[in-house]
């Protein structure tokens, strides 16, 4: 291994050895850098390769049908956009009410190649913007990283991100969602300010307001960085880190950042009058009284100082104590203490669960279990501890940060599935710091004992000329020997070291590093141990990348004997109603399926996954829960044309209307208390077979599900539920099929226009005349109507 | 019903005697028609009617114009007109395709419209000729009742005239019509004429003077789908480095009897031919050999539902859109190809290139309503022109497409009321210099060039301020 060839012949080139050496890792590093941003890129294009080039899932949809109107109508446009072909009658002010940053970030870069001449469309634009991005932010990771704890950390960093699964799984391409753009925003805002922080430069404390900025168009997660931040500045100074360097990057970004982001519409005046923010102003102030209070204690003598304080303490301590009071107050006196819905079960998690079904009924707001650990995060919840630890050693501003950013989103990500997210960057950078320090003591000593076991006076001899750790460079191979006597687990010191380049080490500093060394065997079985590891979570990312995550969710496939099928249901209904209705027409569903209505089929829907109206939610809830004369009143009067429901009971698609109907009966019921959830259930129970209640059998989700459905296979077998279903043969009066798909698992009925009514005929009323009010027995149908 | 049809046939009668008597100074009347048989094949949408004329000029001065006249109502959905003439005698018969062009006569009855047939040799007095003459008609069946529900089958009418429309003297006629099926609900009787199988029969008529008349109106199933494209658009894009993408986009109709009420999915899936028998399921589409990277897919992502078959002498590809199409339904799709440019880009000996491709629409059985041919040119070449068998309507556009800087010469064909016999070559030429090829990757280089330079400046020059 090592060259017979003495040193002396390296050390008078010894300086342009190491600019040589300094400059190659540099370009290599440079290197490393770009493959993994082709990595973070192409691991996320499996969804291409696999399926197609497609929007996924449902709030792209929306995002991508936003990026359209703008590519289409500009900015100013953009802003003013009132969209009603969604939330009939009331529609949404889309401009004000989105982030806008994805959409903009996208229809920029679709400007961009367009005016370039290259006629991409914005379909293909938006796909692909979210790997474009996880590229970006494993190279954000980089510098964060990088800024903590060095170059081999954050390159370790950077590939671990790349290749999460759980920044993966919103991040693929078709994923077009704000957690794209906003995963980038986030840890590029973390590496502006760790860099501030490090170097005090107003220059970057002005581009972190900016990267805020940018990450306050994208994503709502924002108040996380205006609490992160905060929390690690207040932890500064109760530890007694406060410097100028801590204020420059502070204060600066509460001011611009504030101002800033003021100007998005969604947030506006929410940036200083919401709860999520007050603990940034709060910190601001406080670092502000700490300021004051260093700078006081420069300029006076340390009696004088002592006599201040106490003055300065008893006169402030009343004015805070009264300003608290006052604030506090303020905020109780708003019913939701100032938070919004989201945030507050953030902090309480039984918080929605208990006031907000709707919150509590979307999938991603659960919270995750165990195994979604394993899966999201795999081997880097055993590394996370780790580099923990090596954050300690020694701690810095940056790394009591990353411990910070860790800690809370561990927390976050243990009360809502979606902000595992939020964690994953924190646990590729402790795992990256973890895994690169680890790689250190082992390499180094390895190296340590290999040059002690071949040439143990050299080390003595070669001390003098001391050089980094950059091996994989030519002139190594002669150099092996002096470069172990260096290359020992050195942890801050490393660092130093390549920034300075060379640096005289001391006989006694080699001694106490030789005590460090490790023993040969174990080095190597750990390092060997350690790649293992390594390759079982590369293995686990391409598996879950290519397997778990890349599905679009509008396409589904199984695989059986006879080859591939494809289920395409979804996107076959919603182009017949693209070609086959009316463009004025309503469609009325289940709020999952209103992006998609109003982006694939270009329809009206009555709600949308913006739930920002629970009310009228809970009436189309009603309505699917409501005997079908009920409902067909309910929908007649939002001017409903068509109604969809989706249904896996043939082919057995799990995620079907049937299994979401419990939600739609407690929404429903939370706004229009005549609808009970016990009604639906048969001892706590929720089935559709014979032993289902009544209630369940003769309303509307049931009877458009299964309509017919006996007549497939003669049982009314369901497939999701295992079940022959409990009500076969039934007729609808005021609906009628209009459309269903192959795999019946989208099936769009028609309204019947309400009948004529005829004189003499109404003992009849009750079964034929609709939706007037006026017929006597109206009243004696159990579920009373919420309309009337 | 056969009352007032009988009382129209007087009718008509009556008028075109009337006309006879105006048009019989016309020149026209040397030439007589000994017999004449046409067979109209209503099997599909697409009706086609095959005319065999035994023509005889009976005048003095031979005539190398031949008139057909139609019924203005016909001349709207008439989509084209062939003639060909038997050549040769006996067993060395050969066809020859004779023009036809769209003529006015100033003496024209009831607006009555004319297409002439020029004949390659004039035709002496005394001598007769045989033409052979097919036309399609386009949305000629009118669906009744013109809404049906998923389990009926769809009735059409359709309206002709058991006498052929001429401005000649006929000797003699028959006129054969061929259902698509069995079932006909009614027909027009104009004796002598007989029904037998799927064949109705009108005549033979024995000497019937010019503009004879006689309307009549067959009531039949027919259940193949009404495959109609309203509008298509094609765009072949010619890249000399070896390919020729062609972008095609279809707005499908299905024109037949409008769907009512119901659409049941266990009745269609269960009973396929009984539920939805007019429905259209799939289409089949005739592309060029060699084909590759086939897309087939509309605004909202892939239809996976398609099959490419190729052999070496053609490709088929079979569609089937999302849903079945019933009557009144729509789709839109786009297909896509590429194809080798070698098969169809040739050099002609002046150094100019020119494309060879086909017009029209590749799938069979299709009614197209308005189609748009776009030829992009690749960027930089000139003097564009078309040449096309039939008469189109034609521009140019300017198209840019990736990093074009002066943009590539788009020439833009339309033709209205396409059938799949307008599937014939058409050819653009048009001069392009092989260094233009150049232009697009030499612009890359040297933009990746100066950003190095810059980059290298950037590196060298210290930009500072302050010393």
């Amino acid at each position: 291994m090592a060259a017979p060839e003495t040193s002396t012949a390296a050390v008078p080139t010894l300086y342009t050895n190491n600019t040589l050496r300094n400059a190659f890792g540099g370009v290599l590093s440079f290197f490393i850098l770009l493959l993994i941003g082709v990595m973070a890129f192409s691991i996320r294009l499996f969804s291409v390769i696999k399926y197609e080039s497609v929007i996924h899932e449902f709030d792209p949809y929306f995002n991508y049908r936003v990026t359209q109107f703008l590519a289409k109508n500009g900015i100013y446009e953009f802003w003013n956009w009132f969209d009603d072909r969604t939330w009939y009658p009331l529609g949404r002010v889309i401009g004000g009410t989105v982030y806008p940053g994805l959409t903009l970030t996208a229809g920029t870069i679709w400007w961009l190649l367009n005016s370039l001449n290259i006629p991409l469309s914005v379909e293909t634009v938006c796909v692909f913007t979210a790997p474009i991005f996880s590229a970006f932010a494993s190279w954000a990771t980089y510098l964060l990283t990088k800024e903590v704890k060095g170059t081999g950390a954050g390159l370790t960093a950077a590939a671990l991100l790349a290749m999460v699964p759980s920044y993966i799984s919103r991040s693929v391409a078709g994923s077009y969602d704000n957690e794209a753009v906003a995963i980038f925003a986030l840890i590029f805002t973390f590496y502006l300010y760790i860099k501030t922080l490090n170097t005090g430069s107003l220059f970057y404390a002005t581009l972190n307001s900016i990267s805020y900025f940018y990450m306050v168009c994208s994503w709502g997660g924002y108040t996380f960085i205006i609490n992160l931040i905060p929390m690690h500045v207040l932890l500064c100074i109760v530890t007694g880190r406060f410097s100028s360097r801590l204020y420059i990057a502070y204060a600066p970004l509460v001011v611009l950042g504030t101002l800033l982001a003021a100007l998005v519409p969604v947030v506006g005046f929410n940036a200083v009058m919401t709860s999520e923010h007050f603990a940034s102003f709060l910190v601001f102030i406080i670092i502000h009284v700490v300021a004051f209070v260093y700078y006081i204690k420069g300029i006076l003598s340390p009696k004088m100082f002592k006599v201040a304080v106490t003055l300065v303490v008893s006169v402030g301590l009343a004015v805070c104590c009264a300003v608290i009071a006052v604030l506090i107050a303020l905020v109780a006196s708003s019913p939701t203490k100032g938070w919004s819905g989201r945030s507050l079960s953030l902090l309480d998690p039984t918080y929605a669960s208990k006031y907000i079904p709707i919150i509590a009924s979307v999938s991603e707001h659960q919270p995750p279990t165990w195994p979604s650990y394993f899966m999201d995060i795999n081997v880097l919840a055993f590394l996370v501890p780790a580099g923990i630890i090596a954050c300690f050693l020694p701690l810095s501003d940056a790394s009591s940060f990353v411990v910070l950013y860790i800690a809370t989103s561990v927390y976050f990500s243990g009360v809502m599935v979606r902000l595992m997210l939020v964690l994953a960057p924190a646990a590729c950078i402790t795992s990256g710091i973890a895994l690169s320090q680890a790689f250190d003591v082992f390499t180094g000593s390895i190296k340590f004992q290999l040059s002690g076991a071949s040439s143990n006076t050299e080390v003595d001899a070669a001390e003098t000329s001391s050089s980094t750790a950059e091996s994989q460079t030519d002139a190594v191979k002669t150099e092996k020997p002096e470069e172990t006597a260096k290359n020992r687990p050195s942890r801050k010191s490393k660092k130093k070291e390549r920034e300075h380049g060379e640096k005289p080490s001391t006989k006694a500093k080699a001694e106490k590093k030789r005590l460090l060394a490790l023993p040969l065997e174990s080095s190597v079985i750990s390092l060997l141990l350690l790649v293992l590891l390594g390759a079982f979570y590369v293995v686990h990312c391409v598996w879950a990348a290519a397997e778990a995550y890349s599905a679009p969710s509008i396409v589904l496939t199984s695989r059986s004997h006879d080859g591939l099928h494809v289920f395409d249901d979804f996107r076959e209904a919603y182009a017949w109603l693209r070609h086959n209705t009316d463009v004025d027409d309503k469609v009325a569903s289940w709020w999952d399926y209103g992006y998609q209505t109003t982006a694939m089929a270009n329809r009206t829907v009555i709600v949308d996954n913006n739930t920002w109206n629970n009310t009228h939610i809970a009436t189309v809830g009603t309505a699917m829960s409501s005997p079908e004369r009920a409902a067909w009143e309910i929908f007649h009067s939002l001017d409903v044309k068509y109604v969809l429901v989706v249904f896996g009971g043939l082919v057995g698609y799990p995620s079907d209307d049937i299994n979401k109907f419990l939600w739609m009966v407690r929404i429903g019921g939370g706004v229009f208390p005549h609808i009970k959830e016990p009604d639906y259930l048969r001892d706590g129970q929720y089935r559709i077979d014979s032993q289902a209640t009544p209630t369940m059998l003769n309303c509307l989700m049931y009877k458009l599900s299964y309509y017919r459905f006996v007549e497939t296979d003669g049982k009314g077998f369901d497939r999701v539920r295992q079940t022959e279903i409990g009500k076969k043969y039934f007729k609808l009066t005021h609906f009628e099929e209009a459309f269903t798909t192959h795999h019946w698992m989208v099936r769009i009925y028609k309204l019947k226009p309400p009948k004529n009514r005829i004189r003499g005929k109404t003992k009849k009323s009750k079964s034929k005349t609709s939706s007037t009010t006026s017929s006597p027995k109206r009243s004696g149908t159990k579920k009373k109507n919420p309309w009337q | 019903m056969e009352a007032p049809i009988r009382a129209r046939e007087a009718l008509g009668f009556i008028l075109f005697s009337l006309l006879f008597s105006i048009c019989r100074s016309s020149s026209l009347n040397h030439l007589l028609i000994s017999n004449a048989e046409r067979r109209i094949d209503l099997s599909s949408h697409i009706v086609k009617v095959y005319l065999t004329l035994k023509v005889e000029n009976a005048g003095s001065t031979p005539t190398s114009e031949v008139f057909l006249s139609f019924p203005p109502t016909q001349v709207d959905h008439l989509a084209t007109v062939e003639a060909l003439v038997t050549k040769g005698k006996r067993k060395k018969t050969t066809l020859v395709r004779l023009d036809v062009k769209p003529t006015e006569l100033p003496d024209a009855p009831n607006d009555a419209k004319y297409f002439a047939i020029y004949l390659e040799n004039p035709l002496k007095s005394g001598e007769s000729t045989t033409l052979e003459v097919l036309y399609l008609l386009t949305h000629s069946q009118e669906p009744f009742p013109a809404e049906i529900a998923q389990s009926e089958s769809q009735l059409v009418y359709y309206r002709d005239s058991a006498l052929i429309l001429s401005p000649y003297h006929i000797k003699q006629q028959t006129t054969f019509i061929k259902t698509p099926s069995t079932k006909v609900e009614s027909f027009t009787r104009v004796e002598p004429s007989n029904r037998a199988g799927t064949e109705i029969k009108y005549g033979p008529y024995e000497d019937h003077p010019p503009y004879s008349f006689s309307p009549i109106l067959i009531h039949f199933e027919n259940n193949s789908p009404f495959a109609v494209v309203e509008e298509l658009v094609r765009e072949v894009e010619i890249s000399h480095w070896g390919n020729l993408q062609v972008t095609e986009q279809y707005t499908l109709v299905h024109a037949g009897a409008r769907h009512k009420g119901v659409f049941s999915r266990v009745d269609f899936q269960s009973r396929p031919t009984l539920n939805g028998a007019s429905s259209l399921r799939y289409l089949l589409a005739r592309l060029p050999p060699r084909v590759h990277s086939v897309y087939y897919r509309d605004e909202i992502g892939n239809i996976s539902s398609s099959h490419l078959r190729t052999d070496s002498r053609k490709s088929e590809l079979e569609i089937e859109p999302r849903y079945p199409l019933f009557g009144g339904w729509k789709a839109t799709f786009v297909i896509g190809y590429g194809l080798p440019l070698q098969d169809f880009l040739f050099e002609t000996s002046d150094d100019r290139r020119y494309l060879n491709f086909t017009f029209g629409c590749p799938l069979l059985e299709t009614v197209v309503d308005k189609l748009t041919i776009k030829v992009v040119l690749p960027e930089g070449s000139k003097d564009p022109s078309a040449v096309v068998p039939f008469p189109v309507e034609q521009h140019l556009e300017t198209k840019y497409s990736y990093l074009d800087v002066v943009g590539r010469t788009v020439v833009v064909m339309e033709k209205k009321n396409l059938v799949p016999t307008h599937n014939s070559h058409f050819q653009v030429y048009y001069t392009f210099k092989p260094i233009f090829m150049l232009a697009e990757p030499l612009m890359l280089a040297s933009a990746f060039f100066l950003f190095f330079v810059a980059c290298v400046a950037y590196l060298h020059i210290d930009l500072s301020i302050r010393k």
